[in-house]
């Protein structure tokens, strides 16, 4: 746990004074993998339940598990991924209970010797504040199967599809002091494990989970007693949670109460936690090594491959951006954020202004995108056409407003800039003959407009621009149409 | 002994190579005989239809002038525990109602690929947890060997009491065993046969209904050390789906046995000769030394300074493990299902009613000695003791290249005996367990009988790996005792 200065700004006020929010995140971040932790079934989302499940992960007398290596490549990109400690040699141990869906009675989990330890991440916060939150530990573990209560009255019907699936429980440090923080480090994080192709990170498909663990203090105080807030499904509702369950916490002490260190569900309909109703045995999940695995040893080397072949990650990438290309911390922060935007940015700016198309990219694209309800994988302008697009607007073919003009005609056709521009004749007038004569045209017949702005009405000179605009179908290079014109007229 | 059933595997397949008698015939004596015993209770399922049906296609395949797997035409029982599929898989346990794997187990499967041919499944302890097959649901195997003048049931030691019976009551040519802390080598120094627990990682474990699986390893039962070499042979591999299988090169362990002992180390543990050690034990176990000291061996004391602790670190950590591997029987997806008022009342009842006795002390025990606040005085502790057993062994076998012993502290005693008090019952393994606990191969030979006529055993323990000395060492033993005895009226 981090040494964190109490901020005023985060202090929730309560009937005795101020309270400080302390807060943990276990995510569960599904690995990307073709077939599960220890077995050879498929992991694909969605599928008919029950046709996924292999001998293994039904726990068939006699089946044994045999670690995938791939999933265990994922879980040490990760690890480098966040700066974190490779563990050359770990050990997955069981965890006993009894559950309709754990069909071993066991779940294969790693306890007191994780694949990756310590490790660090940071936040992104609002008006460019960054700050370091400390990754406590990261293991692999199988998830369960599903149990379906609503498929008959009385039946619980049990889907094991999932059951055996890897996941990678990565712990922070209870480093976060308020709902924006927490969900600062689920984007990040997301951002991170997308980067890396290690999880999908959808958490409305379940691939990546939330528990929060949430205490309050007295600011700077002895740490209070933690509520587990269990597998919360967006960002969103973590910082819902997070906002009642510390104003709750805050509310019992107060009212003379005392925090019980429980689990605790999310109330989606309601906005309420509450208590998971508490199974009547206490668990002791009799962890143990599992006997059927060997402790898992690392290769220095290969580690070091993996190392090496690591993606750019968001932080180095945000900075070379901003060196790079020359943009503001803000906007390389945004572009950076999917990895598929900051490669769409990249290739759109191939040889063009990189400013003028991070604007264009951020501003226009982005908000067509949001109103289509579009990710920008999806986007209906390819890169390739917002670069040339930025191109004609910078080799005065057309004017950043034709360009609107332009580009939402891409959105809505995916045709190149270019064609559009030809078909329509949309070319920018640069030709001073031509620009002369249509001003020529507009300042014959408004010879007493032209009156006024002599005798001193200067504002008449957005009338003739206007004017000038209007009947050239706003064709005319703006600024050569202003030097133009003002010749003209003091002329 | 004309008949084919009293033929060892390496007679048997001479005589199918000469074709002097056909798999058929080999397999239609073993079924008769196996009719002819069946009060002995040695088979908890008989498989006839699919027996003959093999040992057919391996006469086809010898007529057709086809390549023969090194077991062609061979009949075996196969213990309860090797899931076979399509045939019923009990493991000895009443849970396992009705349970037909869709898979064989890796060890059967490599011997149906040698052209082995499937007697039946044989009777067990419940899940292996046993040492007199009483455990089992269903029912006791009885000993073919009876004490001279007294007609006395006895039992054929256990887990592996039904393979044992068979072997020794000539109902089949071998059979598979599996070895937790003793369970091939108890049963077969108790029947007068050639048992072998192999290397852990020797053979796959893949498909074989699990005890305690860091010290579970299958192994063959037989009634001489070549035909055990020969079964060794073909049950041994590498197993990709095993991560515990080693992978290294199966020898020709056929060929090793005949090598001799001249100039081998044979260590003999004076921390073996316990208090209360019957005279008899003892005198066997001169005699073993003597033979092999004849045969040119040198002779070394040794010490295992901790096998003292070996019997309770086995209790801790074997039933540790056997209760979280019995965890997966629960009723929801296959065997017996006791219905109950909610999902854990079905697993009280469903688990009450599918484990006997025996099984449930285990799981009790083991849930115990994992549980918190117990977990390191007790499985963590027996984990340590057990790397100082493993290092003792270590330690030994930089002086010597094998290890004699006595393979149980008694002979075969009475069906109705030793139930009452499980500590008595456990102490069958004492000279067995330390071998599972350091994973190492040994092997019980037959080398004589006690005063009342019964079988007994003497034990070689061997390095990681060095079967082909244990073998070749069990030879040496088996040569000299020349052990002909043979149940009455077998």
């Amino acid at each position: 746990m981090r040494e964190i200065p109490v901020d005023e700004k985060n202090l929730i006020e309560g009937k005795t004074g101020k309270w400080e929010v302390i807060l943990g995140l276990e995510v569960h971040a599904q690995v990307i993998s073709n077939s599960k932790l220890f077995s050879g079934a498929a992991t694909a989302f969605g599928a008919e339940p029950n046709t996924q499940v292999s001998l293994v992960d039904a726990g068939f007398p006699g089946m044994l598990p045999v670690i995938n290596e791939v999933c265990i490549e994922q879980a040490v990109k990760t690890g480098l991924g966040l700066n974190a400690q490779i563990n050359m040699t770990s050990v997955f141990d069981r965890k006993n209970y009894f559950y309709a869906d754990l069909p071993a009675g066991y779940q294969i989990s790693q306890y007191t010797q994780p694949i990756v330890g310590t490790g660090t991440i940071i936040l992104d916060l609002p008006e460019g504040k960054r700050r370091e939150v400390g990754i406590t530990r990261l293991h692999l573990e199988q998830d369960a199967g599903k149990s379906l209560h609503d498929q008959h009255p009385t039946k619980t019907y049990v889907d094991l599809n999932r059951a055996g699936v890897a996941l990678m429980e990565i712990v922070s440090e209870p480093d976060m002091r308020n709902s924006e923080e927490a969900a600062a480090y689920l984007r990040k994080l997301r951002s991170i494990l997308r980067y890396l192709g290690t999880c999908d990170g959808n958490m409305d498909e379940g691939s990546m989970r939330c528990d929060v663990n949430v205490s309050v203090r007295k600011p700077g105080g002895e740490l209070g007693t933690r509520c587990e807030i269990k597998n919360v499904n967006s960002i969103r509702f973590v910082a819902a949670a997070i906002e009642y369950e510390a104003r709750r916490q805050i509310e019992v002490i107060e009212e003379g109460g005392t925090i019980k260190q429980e689990t605790r569900l999310w109330d989606t309909n309601k906005g309420v936690t509450r208590s998971m109703r508490s199974k009547e045995h206490a668990h002791d999940y009799r962890y143990f090594p599992d006997p059927d695995l060997l402790p898992l040893k690392l290769d220095a080397d290969w580690v070091a491959k993996l190392k090496a072949g690591l993606p750019e990650l968001p932080d180095p990438k945000r900075a070379r951006f901003t060196k790079e290309f020359g943009l503001s911390d803000y906007d390389a922060g945004v572009l950076v954020a999917e990895k598929e935007t900051a490669d769409y940015y990249e290739l759109a700016q191939k040889g063009r202004d990189p400013k003028l198309t991070a604007n264009w990219l951020i501003s226009e694209l982005f908000g067509l995108l949001n109103k289509a309800g579009k990710s920008i994988t999806e986007s209906p302008v390819s890169a390739q056409h917002l670069g040339e697009l930025v191109g004609l607007i910078q080799d005065n073919t057309i004017s950043g407003r034709i360009a609107k003009d332009v580009f939402a005609e891409m959105f809505e056709t995916g045709k190149a800039p270019g064609a559009i521009v030809a078909e329509k004749g949309l070319q920018q007038v640069t030709d001073t003959g031509s620009i002369d004569a249509s001003i020529d045209e507009i300042l014959a017949k408004n010879a007493d407009k032209v009156a006024e702005y002599k005798s001193g009405k200067d504002k008449l000179f957005g009338f003739f621009v206007g004017q000038v605009m209007k009947a050239t179908g706003g064709k005319v290079n703006p600024a050569m149409l202003n030097e133009r014109l003002k010749a003209k007229l003091n002329g | 002994m004309n008949e084919l059933n009293h033929l060892t595997i390496a007679a048997a397949l001479q005589g199918l190579a000469t074709k002097t008698f056909t798999a058929y015939d080999l397999t239609m004596a073993c079924l008769m005989q196996m009719e002819k015993h069946r009060e002995l209770n040695a088979f908890v399922t008989e498989t006839q239809d699919l027996a003959l049906q093999t040992a057919m296609n391996s006469d086809i395949r010898r007529a057709q002038g086809q390549a023969m797997g090194a077991l062609d035409g061979i009949p075996l029982g196969i213990k309860d525990l090797f899931c076979t599929e399509g045939v019923l898989t009990t493991a000895g346990s009443h849970i396992l109602d009705g349970f037909h794997p869709t898979y064989e187990s890796t060890v059967s499967a490599n011997l149906w690929k040698a052209g082995a041919v499937m007697l039946g499944k044989l009777n067990m302890d419940e899940f292996a947890m046993g040492s007199s097959n009483g455990t089992s649901y269903y029912g006791p195997v009885t000993n073919p060997w009876r004490r001279k003048g007294d007609n006395t049931r006895l039992v054929p030691g256990g887990s592996s009491g039904g393979s044992a019976t068979a072997v020794a009551a000539r109902m089949a040519l071998a059979a598979t065993g599996t070895d937790t802390g003793g369970s091939i080598r108890q049963p077969a120094a108790f029947t007068g046969i050639v048992g072998l627990k192999p290397t852990y990682g020797r053979c796959s474990r893949w498909g074989i209904v699990a005890f305690a699986s860091s010290l579970d390893q299958a192994g063959p039962m037989c009634r001489t050390v070549e035909d055990t070499a020969i079964m060794l042979g073909v049950m041994a591999g590498y197993d990709p789906k095993d991560s515990t299988s080693v992978d290294l090169p199966v020898p020709d362990y056929r060929k090793a046995i005949e090598g001799g002992v001249k100039g081998l180390k044979v260590g003999v543990p004076k921390e073996y000769r316990l208090d209360g050690l019957s005279p008899e034990i003892a005198k066997l176990w001169e005699q073993g030394v003597a033979w092999l000291k004849e045969q040119g061996a040198e002779i070394k004391e040794i010490t295992l300074p901790h096998t003292k602790y070996a019997l309770p670190v086995y209790y801790i950590i074997a039933p540790a493990e056997a209760s979280s591997n019995l965890a997966r029987y629960d009723g929801v997806r296959f065997g017996l299902r006791v219905p109950g008022e909610s999902l854990d009342d079905m697993y009280e009842q469903t688990r009450a009613a599918g484990f006997g006795k025996e099984v449930r002390r285990r799981v009790m025990i083991g849930t115990y000695v994992l549980s918190a606040g117990y977990y390191d005085a007790y499985y963590l502790r027996a984990q340590r003791i057990r790397a100082l057993i493993l290092k003792d062994f270590t330690d030994a076998f930089k002086d010597v290249d094998v290890v004699l012993t006595p393979s149980t502290p008694s002979a075969a005693f009475g069906l109705e005996e030793k139930f009452d008090d499980p500590v008595a019952m456990y102490l069958n393994d004492v000279f067995t367990v330390t071998v599972n606990l350091a994973g190492l191969p040994g092997i019980s030979v037959p080398a004589g009988l006690d005063s009342r006529g019964l079988p007994l055993g003497l034990q070689l323990i061997g390095r990681a790996f060095d079967e082909e000395t244990v073998l070749r060492a069990g030879r040496a033993i088996e040569r000299a005792a020349n052990f002909t005895a043979k149940p009455e009226g077998f």
